[in-house]
């Protein structure tokens, strides 16, 4: 039983299409990697799951369910996001970011209960933000503030998590910290996780499985070592690269190439 | 690594416990302004020309609670100028600087900007030219006419900004304050022109437009009454969606919440008290601005607290306003929205220079 299947989906802006065609599976406890060129549509995928724009054609289940007949409230039961980059309001303090996590499970006249509560200390203490939950977010660093969504999401208590480029603007400890959180709590918790990336590297550690996205259409998708290679790389980034297994675990790595000489002998 | 320990046990400590109790605090606030709201509709109730003791005023109060009944050693000239004259104007000033509060709350939380205040997108110059074309008519309907004009031409201007801004079942937000903008200088440009064709009705128009509450009688409290009640606790019902509102309309969604509906919601309840607030008082300044950041500086961000901490705090900073208003050159009297922004702004900037750091 899948827990997210998007069915020869497309998904664009007006009349504008970005995305078309789109066919996608992931199960419980399984890390997707949506991968792609800058405009190739890696947002849109994470904007149409969540509804927040509207289907062109095909359908969406979540946990078996047709999104497109779910209401707002339910679906951020069922899908929880961690937003790209996303400006935070600086006088709440953090863990009063990460209780907003509990909205879809509030009714109007209810108030956060001693469950509420602890279930925010649970996600804050899985994501390492306990420390800094008093803080104000204008305080914070981009790296605890990535910490912070990923709280927020987990306070959901979602099934499915979507993450937007989850390492942009973060140094290589932070992206690694970052991934490395991510992939446990979608271990542990057995959440699909579905995280459009940009570092391919990255990608390749991290991820189960892969999508590659190229001009709004998937070029292919499978285990990283059956998605990334010399010749896909060149087909949808336009990249001339090398791609050679990882010496320690024979994942496919990508290294660019460079001749600073421009073909004279020289220097090796 | 011992030190990071101790602090995440101390960090997990905090969550369970500071924030209930910090939480029961923000109440106590509120019970206190709620309190300190009483104290100030009595102690003003009891100045004025002639001089009532404070006591007194308790006394008659009560004496009109049910259950209650107190023999009266006051003559019936006193409780006349109390019931009559004193009380139901300082209630209305109390309802119109909660409304203008409450309003400026909720426009600079929907806005997510600081600047914004109940008169944003249009309600004051569509009041002001309702009003203004009240004046023109015979001085025997104007009493009915104003205020009818005044709420009619507010809701109108809001609706008419709210009808361009609108882009199929979507409001941009920024459009709509372009499109207040814009309207707004366009009837302001009328109300001008009629201005200063006015000729001996100007005086009246001046104050009105600055704000005053020298004619107050009963019906008005009792006409407004309503609208602001029940926009106000419709707004209050909303104070969890308005802070999930501030992380943007892309997440408060992804988050649950039906954007589109809220704005719909709570643009219309705030604008109907604004509209309710000025139609027979004009267009107070100040207040719908300056107060909710003094709440925001002292209490903080979260508007379950902030909404009704400002509901009463606004309701008692125009009361004194207004009392200062008739009293410091009685008989002649000041239009209280010159009062606001005399007494408010150095309050406020001295909140500002206080606290100094981020205040929205």
């Amino acid at each position: 039983m899948y827990t997210l299947r998007l069915n020869k989906v497309s998904l664009g802006y007006g009349r504008r299409t970005v995305l078309r065609d789109i066919t996608l599976e992931a199960r419980p406890g399984e890390l997707l990697g949506i991968i792609g060129p800058n405009g190739s549509g890696k947002s849109t995928l994470i904007r149409g799951i969540t509804r927040l724009i509207s289907l062109g054609a095909g359908e969406i289940f979540v946990d078996g369910l047709n999104v497109a007949s779910l209401g707002r409230s339910n679906l951020a039961r069922l899908v929880a996001v961690v937003p790209q980059n996303a400006a935070l309001p600086e006088l709440f303090t953090a863990f009063e970011i990460v209780l907003m996590g509990r909205t879809p499970h509030l009714g109007r006249f209810s108030y956060e209960s001693e469950k509420d509560l602890a279930i925010v200390r649970q996600a804050m203490a899985a994501t390492q933000t306990t420390a800094f939950a008093e803080r104000r977010v204008g305080e914070l660093s981009s790296g605890e503030k990535q910490r912070l969504l990923i709280a927020r999401a987990l306070a959901q208590e979602p099934k499915i998590v979507l993450l937007d480029e989850p390492t942009a603007y973060l140094d290589i400890n932070y992206q690694i910290e970052t991934l490395r959180l991510v992939h446990q709590l979608c271990r542990e918790q057995n959440l699909v996780v579905l995280a459009a990336l940009h570092d391919l590297n990255l990608a390749a550690q991290f991820c189960d499985r892969l999508a590659m996205l190229k001009d709004g259409k998937i070029y292919c998708q499978g285990t990283p070592q059956v998605v990334i290679n010399r010749q896909a790389i060149k087909d949808v980034y336009g990249a001339d690269v090398c791609v050679y297994p990882h010496p320690v675990n024979d994942l496919p790595t990508t290294l660019v190439v460079f001749d600073k000489n421009n073909g004279k002998p020289g220097q090796k | 690594m011992t030190v990071e320990l101790l602090k995440e046990k101390a960090g997990s400590l905090n969550a369970d416990t500071v924030y209930p109790r910090r939480w029961r605090s923000r109440w106590y606030a509120i019970i206190g302004l709620a309190l300190l709201l009483v104290a100030v509709i009595a102690v003003t109730s009891a100045i004025g020309s002639t001089h009532i003791a404070v006591s007194t005023i308790f006394q008659m109060l009560i004496g009109k609670l049910p259950f209650f009944a107190i023999t009266p050693d006051w003559s019936s000239t006193l409780e006349t100028i109390v019931f009559q004259i004193r009380l139901p104007r300082v209630l209305l000033a109390g309802l119109v600087g909660a409304a203008l509060a409450v309003a400026g709350t909720t426009y600079q939380g929907l806005f997510r900007n600081p600047l914004a205040d109940p008169y944003l997108i249009g309600v004051a110059q569509g009041a002001a030219l309702g009003a203004v074309i009240g004046f023109q008519f015979p001085a025997s309907s104007q009493v009915a006419a104003i205020p009818l004009l005044a709420f009619t031409g507010a809701l109108l201007a809001v609706a008419i900004v709210y009808a361009i801004a609108r882009v199929g079942k979507i409001l941009p937000m920024t459009t709509l304050i372009l499109a207040g903008i814009a309207l707004g200088a366009f009837l302001a440009s009328i109300t001008s022109y009629l201005l200063i064709s006015a000729g001996d009705k100007l005086h009246g128009i001046i104050a009105w437009l600055l704000g005053t509450f020298s004619l107050t009688s009963w019906s008005q409290v009792i006409t407004v009454l309503p609208y602001i009640t029940v926009g106000t606790v419709v707004i209050w019902l909303y104070a969890r969606t308005l802070n999930v509102m501030q992380l943007g309309e892309e997440q408060a969604q992804q988050l649950g919440i039906n954007v589109e509906r809220v704005k719909l919601i709570l643009l219309g309840a705030a604008t109907l008290i604004t509209a309710a607030a000025v139609s027979f008082c004009g267009i107070i300044g100040f207040v719908g601005i300056i107060v909710p950041h003094a709440m925001r500086l002292i209490w903080g961000p979260d508007h379950r607290f902030l909404l009704p901490l400002a509901t009463f705090a606004g309701a008692s900073f125009l009361i004194l306003a207004d009392t200062v208003a008739r009293t410091v050159l009685a008989p002649t009297e000041i239009p209280v929205g010159v009062i606001t922004a005399f007494l408010g702004a150095p309050f406020f900037l001295y909140l500002l220079r206080q606290k100094k750091r981020a205040i929205f």
